[in-house]
């Protein structure tokens, strides 16, 4: 079923504002990750305002889907949409980094609607196979929903719990791969290629739908293709643009891991209004 | 003839147990559920039970998956792979995340035997102590204490580090009910104090009995717990003993030894010696080889207390 225009603009409209968050939020914590943030913001706002099962005055209701950010230094993304959402008050945004803060550098159990904390990459995955474990064993309908990073699936953790999902038949259980080709050091591919990557999660009995990851027509149609599948679980590979929507972040390395400068911010506000 | 038990056997049976009872329990391993023993849980209820093969990472940040979910977690495979191959999990998914966790490793320590250093882990509890908050480490002394510490272990929130051995163990007298953090006295004295956790206690319990024939009388404490610490059994004895020996089927450096200098140093300083393991990887050999060649018997603790009671 295809989504209404009117959905799929305002879920644009959301990612939008998702981005312009990420910004203010990184450029007064002086430090953090765009990059990454920027480049999963269209799949974020998929996930927090149509696909999740979620209420956000009941962060621990049973029923709720689950989502885990196994590449967690993408978290401003994910706190935007959560104070979006309603999780907590947006003016804790302006705390992100800070002692004491609800919002910690890389995502952790304190703040409202964080399911686990993660950071260390190549976890994530295995902690979403135990939610969906967990929803086998309860016999509950819940989903899982893990965005992973493409430099991550460079961890070996990351395969061990690909051939475990399959094994279990998780198909309540859904990856999404942030293909945006570039991790710390340089582009993934010449720092250690993962390619071909839809080939592999094939090859581990994963269903794989590739996808443009900014196109909200195709994010909303590929998790209802993997909403389909019943006897395995789903990866979505989304390719993406890392630093997507602020022209001067777009495929550069040095913004997976730095934030704007006072001047850098407002160009990139303006871009992005 | 004192009675000898697998610790490892109390364990899979203690979580058949619990398991009737609970079915929030969930136990996980990594293809060495027959020698950890939780294939007797994984045959009564094979829909909580989850083999993930030869693959810990993925069993440990798994279980923290399960646990954010409300299941109380039992996750054993042998203490090298648990503890050294998972170590990134379980600091970061399941203890600072504070998750029901419960490792249970077994064949642990040097008398894992002909297996050699690879499977010997001697290490594991200094490993488990360097995790900033939350792990609560417990060494059993026997297979009682092993039923206890499960027992307990789905009782106490948080996650939590069991190490077992592989080898029978004789089952101690008169250790009183297991409370977590709680050390037992097994043998008053008031000459020197000899503390140990797991198969040192019997050890330390030999020792006493030859040291107590040549006039000697040493306190003997099973310190079950290594985290948190039974600071004040230790600042007692200190207090009332001319010395402690600390005595353990590790390393000396970060395990329970390190753990009780600390407390001693800090409140009440006095001269203490180690029965460990000192600078050195294992090897393939029979227990009792082993343990004679690595300074690990009462002979070995005997020696210890009478280096400190020459110094008065």
């Amino acid at each position: 079923m295809m989504p209404p225009q009117d959905k799929i603009k305002q879920l644009e409209a959301k990612a939008k504002i998702l981005r312009k968050s990420v910004i203010q939020m990184l450029s007064t914590a002086a430090s953090g990750h765009p990059g990454g943030s920027l480049s999963s913001a269209d799949i974020i706002s998929a996930l927090y305002f149509h696909v999740l099962r979620h209420d956000p005055k009941n962060p621990t209701w049973p029923e709720r889907d689950r989502f885990h950010l196994s590449k967690g230094h993408a978290c401003p993304i994910v706190y935007a949409a959560l104070a979006e959402s309603g999780y907590f008050p947006k003016q804790e945004l302006t705390k992100l980094r800070k002692l004491g803060s609800l919002l910690q550098g890389h995502p952790d159990r304190r703040t409202p609607g964080i399911e686990v904390g993660s950071g260390s990459l190549g976890q994530g995955l295995s902690v979403g196979l135990g939610m969906a474990l967990a929803a086998k064993i309860d016999k509950k309908d819940y989903r899982v929903y893990v965005l992973l990073g493409d430099g991550e699936v460079q961890e070996g953790n990351v395969w061990e719990a690909a051939m475990a999902s399959a094994h279990y038949k998780c198909e309540n259980l859904c990856a999404i791969v942030d293909h945006n080709g570039f991790q710390i050091d340089g582009k993934v591919n010449d720092i250690m290629n993962i390619e071909p990557l839809a080939e592999k999660w094939k090859a581990f009995g994963w269903n794989t739908i590739s996808i443009d990851g900014h196109k909200m027509e195709e994010i909303l149609k590929a998790f209802e293709q993997a909403a389909m599948v019943l006897d395995r679980p789903s990866v979505i590979i989304a390719n993406t643009v890392k630093g997507k929507g602020v022209s001067f972040m777009e495929h550069v390395a040095d913004f997976h891991g730095r934030a704007p400068n006072n001047d850098e911010t407002k160009q990139a506000l303006e871009e992005l209004e | 003839m004192l009675e000898k038990l697998y610790a490892r056997d109390a364990y899979g049976q203690a979580l058949v147990k619990l398991g009737k009872d609970n079915p929030n329990i969930v136990v996980l391993d990594a293809d060495l559920s027959g020698s950890t023993r939780t294939a007797l849980f994984a045959k009564e209820f094979p829909k909580r039970f989850f083999n993930f093969g030869v693959a810990e990472q993925n069993m440990m940040a798994t279980a923290a998956g399960l646990a954010s979910c409300g299941k109380i977690v039992f996750a054993s495979t042998f203490a090298m792979f648990a503890v050294g191959r998972a170590w990134d999990q379980v600091r970061n998914s399941i203890c600072s995340n504070n998750f029901d966790v419960k490792i249970v490793a077994t064949h642990s320590g040097l008398t894992v035997g002909p297996d050699g250093s690879s499977h010997q882990a001697i290490e594991d509890i200094a490993l488990m102590r360097a995790i900033p908050a939350n792990m609560t480490i417990v060494v059993p002394c026997d297979a009682h204490e092993t039923t206890q510490a499960i027992y307990t272990a789905v009782k106490t929130p948080g996650p939590m580090y069991i190490r077992l051995g592989r080898s029978k163990v004789t089952t101690i007298e008169g250790k009183g009910d297991f409370q977590i953090g709680k050390s037992c006295s097994l043998r008053q004295g008031r000459d020197i104090t000899i503390i140990a956790c797991g198969i040192m206690v019997e050890q330390a319990l030999k020792a006493s009995v030859e040291l107590s024939k040549q006039g000697i009388e040493a306190r003997v404490i099973n310190m079950h717990t290594v985290r948190p610490l039974d600071n004040q059994a230790i600042i007692k004895a200190a207090e009332e003993t001319k010395g402690i020996v600390v005595c353990e089927e590790h390393v000396i450096n970060g395990g329970l030894g390190s753990a009780i200098d600390d407390v001693v140093l800090a409140n009440k300083p006095i001269f203490m010696a180690r029965v460990g393991i000192k600078e050195r990887f294992g090897q393939s050999g029979e227990g009792d080889e082993l343990m004679a060649e690595y300074g690990l018997t009462a002979n070995d603790i005997i020696k210890a207390c009478k280096q400190i009671l020459d110094r008065y």
